[in-house]
């Protein structure tokens, strides 16, 4: 019998192994949890030290006001956050419905070889460097121009061909969780094809949709780079996209490198509302994703 | 020995059987019917009658091809890539996958309830009102007596007429199943196929559904595919039996339980193998 064989076999382990054992478990434990401290030290601490350092330069000089001579303390970042925001929003007017359109195709219609390359195409799209971004931008959008120059339009659209493969995948990956079972009833029940993606997998996808455009959006917000050759900046308010326009970045970098102690206090808040702004999106964000599967009606 | 042993209950009420009506005309019609997965063949041409308002049960070990026979009644494989398909199927002697049908349009008229429950992440009433919607119900009078008469048929109205904004996902599973069978009704097909409808349901839940599909019988045409042979027995009229793709046997329920034409029908049904 095979009992015979198994006799020899002891299944009470020595003391000193279980001591490895609980040994092992305890240090990496510790281990894991410490690398998890570490990892969130900097992150409270960038967040502390700009709040304490931009706190005070939030008033409403610093929103109403643009910028002006280094030594006025009434000078503020108005036409930054104006930019930004405007630099955004045409940004996402192409990032957006070219993003989710994309991210529809692929993953309602592309299983094929084109949408294997488009797939390939978007991925490596978000893994090149953002200033590559802005020169080609540069180099396509402003260039060939009649009478060559910045403007908010430029940089719109390097921040939108930065924004829209990340929307394209997220959405994708997103409308491939909404489960086959709810395609087929809306099919079964005499949909069309393109209406049961619109009523039935958008709708039931929302949330995840929603919260990868904000991610995007997030993401961009940032960015210094391409905006460097695009939208290059502007001391002053400007609501015309087709001149050159500040943005919060670009400003940040513009007063923390001046001498002056004022623009360096500029410089922090602008930091405070760039972050507090990405904050909100990202809380935004988290908020759509808990409700992804489109519970909360 | 005979099967009957094994069911003792399912013969008594049961003369609707298509022998026992004469009247009711032939509504689907599969001929030659051959279906390949790439080059697995999972239907063996299948030859098959199914009569106007009646309940026809498909039964068969897993993968035998129920399902997917099913499936070929309202051309639910076109989504599958790769599928080809063979032969003829007729809805009222029209041949559903010649070149002209319109896919959508035969969509509406044969229906489908699926396995697990899959209401759409919305409220009752626009579940139910999906397919009127689609079919250009706008006004809103019309919608919601529409919506009200479907669940009233469906016998969910009692339990759900004050929740009709509630989100659909906030029923139990039996009653989202049976807001499915709704949903599928209001667009008012003339035939309802059912796969498996009661495979993720508690028994009483079950029963509810039964006895829906058996009130449903005189309006509509039933196909169901069910792993559950007492179920069959109980609300079928007619009782096919799948095996490796083949349709071995089709025929009045009370025979097929009792006294099956083939050896293997009457192995799977005493429960020998399967």
């Amino acid at each position: 019998m095979s009992n015979q064989s198994q006799k020899s076999i002891t299944l009470t382990p020595s003391p000193s192994l279980m001591m490895r054992r609980k040994l092992a478990n305890t240090l990496m434990f510790g281990g894991a949890s410490l690398a998890t401290f570490i990892a969130v030290v900097p992150l409270l601490l960038v967040l502390y030290y700009i709040t304490v350092r931009g706190f005070s330069a939030l008033n409403a000089n610093f929103f109403l006001h643009a910028q002006k001579p280094p030594d006025d303390v009434t000078g503020g970042m108005k036409h930054a956050i104006l930019g930004t925001l405007m630099i955004i929003g045409i940004a996402s007017c192409l990032g957006l419905p070219c993003g989710v359109l994309g991210g529809i195709y692929l993953s309602e219609f592309g299983k094929n070889r084109f949408g294997a390359a488009v797939r390939f195409a978007a991925d490596v799209l978000n893994g090149i460097p953002s200033i590559v971004i802005g020169i080609f931008i540069y180099a396509v959008a402003i260039l060939p121009l009649k009478n060559p120059h910045f403007s908010a339009w430029a940089g719109g659209l390097a921040l939108g061909v930065m924004m829209f493969p990340t929307i394209m995948r997220t959405t994708e990956e997103i409308l491939k969780l909404v489960p086959i079972s709810l395609r087929e009833g809306a099919l079964a029940l005499g949909d069309t094809h393109w209406h049961s993606i619109l009523k039935v997998v958008l709708s039931t996808a929302r949330g995840g949709v929603i919260t990868g455009i904000l991610l995007a959006i997030a993401r961009i917000s940032g960015e210094t780079a391409p905006l460097l050759f695009t939208a290059l900046g502007n001391s002053g308010v400007n609501l015309n996209p087709n001149r050159p326009t500040a943005s919060l970045p670009k400003a940040i970098y513009d007063f923390a490198t001046n001498p002056s102690d004022y623009w360096h206090l500029l410089a922090w808040g602008g930091s405070l509302v760039l972050v507090a702004m990405i904050l909100v999106l990202s809380i935004a964000a988290r908020y759509f994703t808990a409700n992804r599967l489109g519970e909360s009606n | 020995m005979t099967a009957s042993s094994h069911f003792p209950s399912y013969s008594e009420g049961k003369t609707n059987s298509v022998a026992a009506s004469p009247l009711s005309s032939l509504k689907i019609e599969a001929r030659e019917l051959s279906l390949f997965y790439g080059k697995k063949q999972a239907l063996k041409d299948i030859n098959a009658q199914i009569m106007e308002n009646s309940i026809t049960a498909l039964i068969g070990p897993s993968g035998c091809g129920k399902s997917t026979f099913l499936r070929c009644l309202n051309r639910m494989n076109d989504l599958i890539e790769s599928v080809k398909i063979s032969g003829t199927v007729l809805l009222e002697g029209q041949d559903i996958y010649a070149k002209n049908v319109d896919v959508v349009r035969l969509r509406q008229r044969v229906g489908m309830v699926f396995q697990k429950p899959n209401p759409f992440p919305m409220s009752i009433f626009d579940n139910i009102a999906y397919g009127p919607r689609l079919l250009g119900v706008k006004n809103k009078t019309d919608l919601s007596n529409l919506v009200e008469n479907t669940l009233q048929d469906s016998a969910l109205w009692g339990e759900v007429k004050d929740d009709l904004k509630k989100s659909a996902l906030s029923l139990s599973g039996g009653q989202q199943q049976r807001l499915c069978i709704a949903r599928a009704l209001a667009v008012k097909p003339d035939v309802v196929l059912m796969d498996e409808p009661c495979s993720a349901l508690d028994p009483i839940s079950t029963l509810k559904i039964e006895e829906l599909m058996r009130e449903l019988r005189d309006k509509y045409t039933i196909v169901i595919v069910t792993h559950n042979m007492q179920q069959a027995a109980r609300v079928s009229d007619t009782t096919g039996f799948f095996l490796l793709g083949e349709l071995i046997e089709i025929d009045a329920s009370s025979k097929i339980f009792t006294d099956p034409s083939d050896k293997k029908t009457e192995d799977y049904i005493t429960g020998r193998f399967g």
